[in-house]
Formats: structure tokens, C-alpha cells, sequence
């Protein structure tokens, strides 16, 4: 009795280490259909402008100075394979709205997951709390906004059956089977989400989102020699059921079979400071972790981050631009609109190597007086936005990955990854290494596993000393953690040389 | 919702499913309220309160299985979602091992009260609560010229649930918890170091409320001036509140999943010295007010009192009834209750001067453990300790090793066990370990 739903739902979808997914079975609830326009999202929440009019009222009935409504209806689905069989499904499903209330940097929040009138009243008048006067707010005129949209979708996870989905996941274990004669296990999943959001605010703005996701990968487990080793592959867009292909199958059986494979062979390496050559692609977890988080206004305003004296100035080389970008089309981290309503934009965090833009929710724009980035996001309607990242990565650069690696005496190179952490005050970085190589003499020899990377965030900055032209995005299942609150992510990088940074091994 | 309204709405819901297809079924109904606050700068930042509730519902259909949750609860919308769960459960493939639990082993009601509710939670005063938070920064405010931030919060939260199964399982719990939390950054050169301290307990009036913002401004000062040290091969000390980080990875390695599914280190170790001989963990359901505490597991079983580790022998797996079928072996419960630790003699201070030279180690930063095969490497941040004296901050480093070696050379266990958890874990010495630094 101690699995709590959320719990629940986080834990049985994914079995690899550092990288969770939210699953997917049920089809529909409702009977109404949505299509883009606002009048559909108000019929599917069963809502009236006069009613969200209402509830704004009481939520700025005490002093506030701003408040916003966020509903959202959350559908989950997963299956699941183990020993040869796609034998379990798991779904979900989540239906509420949110109610918050600014009063100038103050906060109040409560949710209701019933959507009637007096419940949604019951809430505005909890969150209305956070101000203490007497205030009567006069209503202010729909403003309707019709958001870009930068996931277009053939076929909706909830037009699609669990007999439809079945063959993939079998297919990707008999797939990986055939591979090699070492593996003794797989387990594999598709998780697929659909979300409707609606978005109302006291400054008359309603606008939605559709956010479609679907999660898709396999853990393969081989045994040689009386070893046992286990790796994984797993793709995630906001895409539609098109997107299932035996293209897709056969390319993530083959990754994670390689990825598996060259564990067996693979040591520790000598520990201490060394330069770390960053694999184009998932080293995007660098950016994430040593900048990103710590570029987040929060931090910043609260004067808590290393970097947060540090805007307008040179934080890294000229030809280093870091980006963090809602746009990219049917990315895992991209949304039309931020959970705060606003536009999503293609934020530079680092032009031309100096500190550009933090990443801003409204109460840190409102604070540094600049205009919001669209990075308000939230886990659900549960929860208050926050500053977040979306897609992270850095532009392509003047080197090429040869010319890198070739200028390394002795050092690592790194490309598989699974998870990450940062200390946001002292700078201090991690992120974790499944796989890679030793370089030594510029050539990459002896395959490396299992070890920590510890970097200070601003240091590594200055020393990404090279940047390849070989910029990639890594499609993995990323998520990011903050305050408890998960979100949907994804990182890129070109091929970089880090300078200097401490790698785990032996003594 | 009252537990009664719950109860009926399960049977309700257990009754439909089996109506529908299903030939075993489970459902539980849980429901809680939450409320937090924190202050930042003699002001309230952050006011939340939720409610809210849900029903967890697990089907076998034709050996088939299937578990889905939401949080509709409206009868019609629960039997149209319970109708179309079975109809997707039917498009998998069979699975002998699914069923429900043997009722034999279920929890059949009558046990003592494990004291896990705070019958008084909404006799508290909002206020009351909210000046507590306020206390605990103002234990804090103006106290060193070198605080950038503090932060202080108060949270408080009560949940109860009922659980029914077609084979025969009725059973009900009801938690509450209060916590107090404060979370300080100083500066100090280019960095802003940062540290937090926190209390929780079962109820309002055992909840600590003094010395919170204090114990973090102390913990964050004691920070200042944090570099890395050389490599080595050094003794480790991990304090109490964080030493569960390297044990977790062992619980892991227990699981039937894990076993069974060959990503474990411990696989067919049962009744096998595997650790230190100052390893004594007991699983003990029945602490009184334990954060752990129950009389039964997640799938209805009753609860035993099991040790883990003995000296240093591997005594129990954890085993749901699935993994035990699948595995050919008893079931336990597919999770740990309270772990309890065998204390030793020394209090952290005693067990830092006992070491000549190695790191405290205060808190750890990412990294990860290979569950096949016990390979860990992890960032670490706390103090070097040189002849049994404390000497500098370091952080920017990474231990590295393989969890069998780690835990067969623990050198000493503190008595200094941690009571904000349900893992009643003292501080521990470790022999031998790998640090990278500069």
C-alpha cells in the first residue's frame, strides 16, 4: 500500500537507471473531441468564459496582483516486456487545474482536480491568501491566442489501440535477440501521453496546448563468460503513431546491443583531472548540468547561483553559443506555449561566449525586467511553474571531432551517459559515464565504463577549449528534476574538448 | 472522501471489473491533503495547499495483467475506464505468473496500532504553523555577514487509503507527517556555498522545532573555502543523513525484480557472508511510529520482521508474489519497511578522531552504480580529516569502486542513528576507498 499513484506510474515504465518516463493503454474518456480552438478546450473542461471570469475574481479578491488558471487533462499508456512477452500495461489518468496567485514575488497555489464552479472558487479563495487586503477585480476581455504549433501529428496516441502498439514492442525484443548470442534478457516498453492544457490569466489571455509524447526503447542484458552486463536505447518525441517504424526498431535493437557489448571489455580508468572530450550528441547533459540549471533566474534572483554576477560578461571562448530552444520541431522538450501562457521562443543563454539570458519563468522577468523566455514549466497541474530548461545545446564549431581527439595526449572521450546533478551555489557538476574510451596519444584505445565526471560549471565554460561542426541532438527519454517536479527535456552538443575535469577510477 | 465512502467505491469498482471479464482484482482508493509554506526574506514566498484522490486498479483478465489509476472518480467515467482497461488487457500476451497474492499470507486485522497517525492534525492553527517557519529563519536572519539567502519552509500532510481484493483482502492506513526544513547560502570567494537542515516526525508535537535555520547556516559556513584534494586511497566516514546513497544500491540488488531479471550483484548469495561482519540490518515492520511502519504490503501481505543482512550474511531478498512464482521461492514482500542498522559504540565526533587520515563525507553529487555488477562511482563534497581532526572543506571529487569491496571493508558503525527516516542508519567508516580529486 505504500505505492502512491505518481509513484507508481514514474517507477514501473522504465527500468533503466537515470532517465524515467511517464508510460502508456487507456484510449478515451471523453467522449468530446478537441481540435484546436479555444472553444473546444473550454467544452472539454467543461468551462464558460463567465466561469473562468468568476474564479479570477476570487483569486485576486484579497490584493493580488496577478493570477492564473492552468487545466490540464493527462493520458498515460505503457506496455511492458519481460522474458518474451509483452505482459503487462500500465495508464493513468490525470485531470485537474491549478490556481495561482502573484503578489509581487509571493506565490499562492492550490488545485482542484474537480472542475466545477465551487470547487474551482473553493481553491482561487486558498491561493487568494497569499495577499491580505481587500481588493475587487474588474474582469478584462478574453484575449484569445492561437499557439504556434511545432509537433504536427498524423496519427493521435488516442485514436491508436494497445493491439496496434503490441508488435513494436515484441519486434524489439526479438529483434535484439537475434543479434547476438549473448543476450539472456530484454525488457522493453512504448509509453505514450497525451495532454490537453488550457491556460487562462487575469490579464484576459486564454490560450491551449496539445502535447503529444511517445516514449519507445529496450534494456538488453547479455552474459559472457559468467559477466553479466546491461545497456539501453530509447528514443522520445512528440510525435504520433507514424512514428513507429521497423526502421526505428532495428536501429534501436542494433544501439543497444553495441552499447551492451562494449561494457565487456571496458575498464576503469586511472582517476583524476584530465581533458574529456565530449561525444556530439548526449554530452549535451554538460550544458544541462554545468549551465544550465545554473543560468535558471530563480537561483539568480535569489542571488544563490555561481553565475549570478555574471551577466553581459565573458564566460566562455567567442565561437561557444549555448541555446535553450521550445521550438524545435516534435522535440521532447519544445511546447507551443509554456505553462505560464507565453509565447516560446529560441532563448541564447551564451552568444558569442558571453552570459546572454537566463532562463525565465514570469516572477524572474517581472524581477530583471525583460521579457519573458517561455521557460515557465511545470510537472502538472499540480504543482507552480518554475524556471526550466526545454532543449539545451550548444552550436556547431570551428574544429573537427578528429582535430580533437588528435590533440589529446592523455584524457577520456565520452558519448554514453545516464544521469546528472549540480550544486548550484558552489558550481559543482557531475554527470555519469555508461560507456567511452581512453584516448591516449590522440587515438581512442581501451573502452572506459561506469564512472563519475566532476566539473565546476563556470571553469568548464572557459575551458571548452574546441567545438566541432558535428552538432546533434540527443533524442533519449531525458528528464529533468527540480523542487520534486519532473519535466520532458532533451540535450545536444557538438564535439567538444573540455580542458580539465576530474574523472572517477581507479587510484 | 470517508473511509467508508472509500470502501464502498472499491468493492464497487472491484465488483465491476469482475462483472466485466476480469477473474481477479485489486483496487485501492487513496486520498490526502497537503498543505506547505515557505518564507524568504520575512515574508511568505510560497503558500500551497492540495487535496486530492485516486483509485489504483490491478486486473488479471484471462492470465493477462494490467494496473491503471486515475483521479475520475465519478462512477460512470470509472466504469467506462475499468471496461476499456480489460478490453486493452486482452491484446497481451499471457502470463502464468500473474495472480493475486495467497490469501494465506494476507494481514487479517487485529494488530496494534503502529502509531502512524496524528489524530489531532487539524487541531494546529494555520498560523501557528506558519510562524514556525518564520522562527526558523529568524534563527538565522542577521547572524553573519556572509548569508546571501535563506529559506525556510513548514509542511504538513495526512493520506489515507483503503485496499480491497477479490480473493479476499480488506485493509486500511492513515499517515500523517509534519516537517520543518531551512536552507541557507553563504558567500564565500567566487562560490556560494549552500546547506540545509531538516526535521520531520509522525506528529505535530514530536516535530523539532528549534535549531533548524541554525544547523543549516553552520553547515553552509562550515563549506566556505571547499577545494579538491589530492587523489588516494583513503578511509571514508559518510554521515548519518547521507549514507543511505551508498546502501540503496544493495536494496536494489535485493529485489525479486532485479534478481530475477539478472541485474543484481547478489543474486544467489542467500544464507552467503557477503558483507563486513558489522553489517546488522533488520527489516522491522513494527517500530512504533516508524516512517516505515505497516502491518502490510502494498499487495495486502502481512508484514514479518526479517533480517537483512546478519554480520555480514545476506539473510533475506525482497519478493512480491509475482518475482516469487516467477522465481520459485517464498514471497517476502516486494519492499523494505524500517531498516534498522546494528549500532556501534562512537558518535561521529569519536569516529572522526579514530581516523588518521580520510575524508568526512557530507554529500554527494550524481553518479551511479552498475546494478549488474555493483560498480559505483559518485561526486562527493565534506571534509578532509588529517590525524583525527578535521582540516578543510573539499568537494569536486568522486569515490569510485564496486559495492561488495565497499561494504565488506566497512571499518567501525557509529551509534548515531538517523530517526528523520525510515532507514535508522548511523554514520559508517569505510577502509580502503578510491577518491579522484586534483
Amino acid at each position: 500500500m505504500n505505492v502512491d499513484r505518481r509513484s507508481f506510474i514514474k517507477t514501473s515504465g522504465m527500468f533503466a537507471a537515470g532517465s524515467i518516463v511517464f508510460p502508456p493503454v487507456i484510449q478515451s474518456d471523453f467522449d468530446k473531441q478537441i481540435s484546436g480552438s479555444v472553444k473546444s478546450y473550454l467544452d472539454h473542461f467543461e468551462v464558460s468564459a463567465e466561469m473562468l471570469q468568476k474564479v479570477i475574481a476570487a483569486a485576486m479578491s484579497k490584493g493580488g496582483d496577478y493570477a492564473d488558471l492552468f487545466f490540464e487533462h493527462k493520458k498515460s499508456n505503457s506496455l511492458g516486456l519481460e522474458d518474451g512477452k509483452v505482459n503487462r500495461a500500465y495508464s493513468n489518468i490525470d485531470f485537474g487545474v491549478g490556481i495561482r496567485v502573484l503578489k509581487g514575488d509571493q506565490t499562492g497555489f492550490a488545485y482542484s482536480e474537480t472542475i466545477t464552479l465551487d470547487a474551482m472558487l473553493n481553491a482561487a479563495k486558498m491561493a487568494a491568501n497569499i495577499a491580505n487586503s481587500k481588493n475587487s477585480f474588474n474582469p478584462v476581455g478574453l484575449k484569445e491566442k492561437v499557439p504556434s504549433n511545432y509537433y504536427s501529428i498524423a496519427r493521435k496516441w488516442e485514436d491508436v489501440s494497445v493491439e496496434d502498439k503490441v508488435p513494436f514492442v515484441q519486434k524489439i525484443n526479438d529483434k535484439v535477440f537475434s543479434l547476438d548470442e549473448k543476450v539472456i534478457k530484454v525488457n522493453a516498453f512504448l509509453s505514450d501521453e497525451t495532454s490537453y492544457v488550457m491556460f487562462y490569466n487575469s490579464e484576459g489571455r486564454l490560450t491551449y496546448d496539445y502535447r503529444p509524447m511517445i516514449s519507445f526503447g529496450a534494456v538488453c542484458i547479455m552474459q559472457k563468460d559468467g559477466k553479466i552486463e546491461n545497456s539501453y536505447a530509447a528514443r522520445s518525441f512528440r510525435k504520433g503513431f507514424e512514428w513507429l517504424t521497423d526502421d526505428l526498431v532495428d536501429e534501436l535493437a542494433n544501439e543497444a546491443v553495441d552499447r551492451t557489448n562494449i561494457l565487456f571489455e571496458a575498464t576503469k580508468p586511472k582517476a583524476g583531472e584530465m581533458p574529456v572530450v565530449m561525444g556530439a550528441g548526449g554530452s549535451g547533459i554538460l550544458l544541462h548540468e554545468a549551465i544550465g540549471h545554473t543560468f535558471e533566474a530563480d537561483f539568480n534572483r535569489k542571488g544563490t547561483s555561481i553565475f549570478s554576477d555574471k551577466m553581459g560578461k565573458k564566460v566562455a571562448e567567442s565561437f561557444v553559443n549555448i541555446i535553450d530552444d521550445g521550438t524545435l520541431e516534435s522535440n521532447r522538450g519544445s511546447i507551443n506555449v509554456d505553462d505560464e501562457g507565453n509565447d516560446v521562443q529560441k532563448t541564447y543563454l551564451v552568444k558569442d561566449g558571453v552570459l546572454n539570458s537566463y532562463i525565465h519563468d514570469r516572477i524572474s522577468a517581472e524581477y530583471y525586467g525583460v521579457a519573458p523566455t517561455g521557460n515557465g514549466r511545470r510537472e502538472s497541474f499540480r504543482n507552480i511553474p518554475l524556471p526550466r530548461m526545454r532543449a539545451t545545446y550548444m552550436e556547431m564549431g570551428p574544429h573537427s571531432k578528429d582535430d580533437i581527439i588528435s590533440n589529446v595526449d592523455y584524457g577520456v572521450f565520452v558519448d554514453n551517459f545516464s544521469n546528472g546533478e549540480v550544486k548550484i551555489g558552489a558550481g559543482d557538476f557531475t554527470f555519469f559515464v555508461k560507456s567511452g574510451y581512453l584516448i591516449e596519444k590522440g587515438k581512442l584505445t581501451q573502452p572506459i565504463k561506469d564512472i563519475n565526471i566532476i566539473g565546476n560549471g563556470p571553469q568548464a565554460l572557459a575551458d571548452i577549449t574546441m567545438a566541432a561542426s558535428d552538432y546533434m541532438i540527443d533524442n533519449g527519454t531525458w528528464t529533468c528534476g527540480k523542487d520534486g517536479q519532473s519535466v520532458p527535456v532533451t540535450c545536444g552538443l557538438p564535439t567538444v574538448l573540455v580542458k580539465k575535469l576530474t574523472v572517477g577510477g581507479a587510484i | 472522501m470517508t473511509k467508508k465512502e472509500k470502501y464502498s467505491l472499491a468493492k464497487w469498482a472491484m465488483n465491476h471489473a469482475l462483472e466485466n471479464g476480469a477473474q481477479q482484482v485489486s483496487v485501492s482508493i487513496s486520498n490526502s491533503r497537503s498543505s506547505s509554506v515557505e518564507v524568504r526574506e520575512q515574508k511568505i514566498d510560497k503558500l500551497e495547499q492540495a487535496i486530492q484522490s485516486s483509485l489504483f486498479i490491478r486486473l488479471f483478465v484471462d492470465n493477462k495483467y494490467s494496473a491503471h489509476s486515475t483521479n475520475r472518480l465519478k462512477k460512470e467515467e470509472l466504469a467506462r475506464f475499468i471496461e476499456e482497461a480489460i478490453a486493452g488487457t486482452r491484446y497481451l500476451s499471457e502470463d502464468e505468473f500473474r495472480t493475486l497474492p495467497d490469501p494465506e499470507l494476507y494481514y487479517k486485522g487485529g494488530a496494534q496500532s503502529l502509531n502512524t497517525l496524528d489524530t489531532n492534525f487539524d487541531a494546529h492553527n494555520p498560523q501557528e504553523k506558519i510562524d514556525l517557519a518564520f522562527d526558523a529563519e529568524k534563527e538565522v536572519l542577521g547572524k553573519d555577514e556572509r548569508i546571501i539567502s535563506v529559506t525556510a519552509s513548514y509542511y504538513d500532510g495526512l493520506s489515507e487509503r483503503v485496499m480491497v481484493a477479490s480473493n479476499g483482502f480488506e485493509g486500511d492506513t492513515a499517515n500523517s507527517y509534519y516537517g520543518l526544513n531551512a536552507q541557507v547560502s553563504v558567500k564565500g570567494g567566487d562560490a556560494r556555498p549552500e546547506s540545509y537542515w531538516s526535521e520531520n516526525a509522525i506528529f505535530f508535537n514530536e516535530l523539532e522545532k528549534k535549531g533548524i535555520g541554525e544547523k543549516a547556516l553552520e553547515r553552509a559556513i562550515n563549506k566556505i573555502g571547499q577545494k579538491k584534494t589530492d587523489s588516494g586511497k583513503m578511509s571514508m566516514i559518510v554521515e548519518n543523513r547521507t549514507v543511505a546513497r551508498l546502501f540503496s544500491p544493495l536494496i536494489s540488488a535485493l529485489s525479486g525484480s532485479a534478481i530475477q531479471q539478472k541485474n543484481s550483484f547478489l543474486i544467489d548469495k542467500q544464507n552467503e557472508k557477503v558483507f563486513s561482519d558489522k553489517l546488522t540490518v533488520i527489516d522491522d515492520p513494527f517500530v512504533v511510529s516508524g516512517r516505515g511502519s505497516r502491518l502490510f504490503d502494498s499487495e495486502g501481505l502481512a508484514t514479518k520482521k526479517r533480517p537483512v543482512f546478519e554480520n555480514g550474511v545476506l539473510k533475506n531478498y525482497f519478493i512480491d508474489t509475482y518475482y516469487a512464482k516467477k522465481l520459485d521461492m517464498q514471497p517476502t514482500s516486494g519492499s523494505n519497511t524500517n531498516l534498522v542498522f546494528k549500532p556501534g559504540d562512537k558518535n561521529l565526533k569519536q569516529l572522526v578522531a579514530s581516523v588518521d587520515r580520510g575524508i568526512l563525507v557530507t554529500g554527494f553529487n550524481g553518479g551511479n552504480c552498475n546494478g549488474a555488477t555493483g560498480d559505483f562511482s559518485y561526486g562527493i563534497e565534506g571534509f578532509l580529516i588529517e590525524k583525527g581532526q578535521i582540516s578543510q572543506p573539499v568537494s569536486e571529487m568522486n569515490i569510485t569502486g564496486n559495492m561488495k569491496e565497499l561494504w565488506a571493508g566497512i571499518g567501525e558503525v557509529g551509534n548515531d542513528v538517523n530517526k528523520n527516516s525510515s532507514w535508522l542508519i548511523p554514520s559508517i567508516v569505510f577502509e580502503g576507498v578510491d577518491f579522484s580529486g586534483a
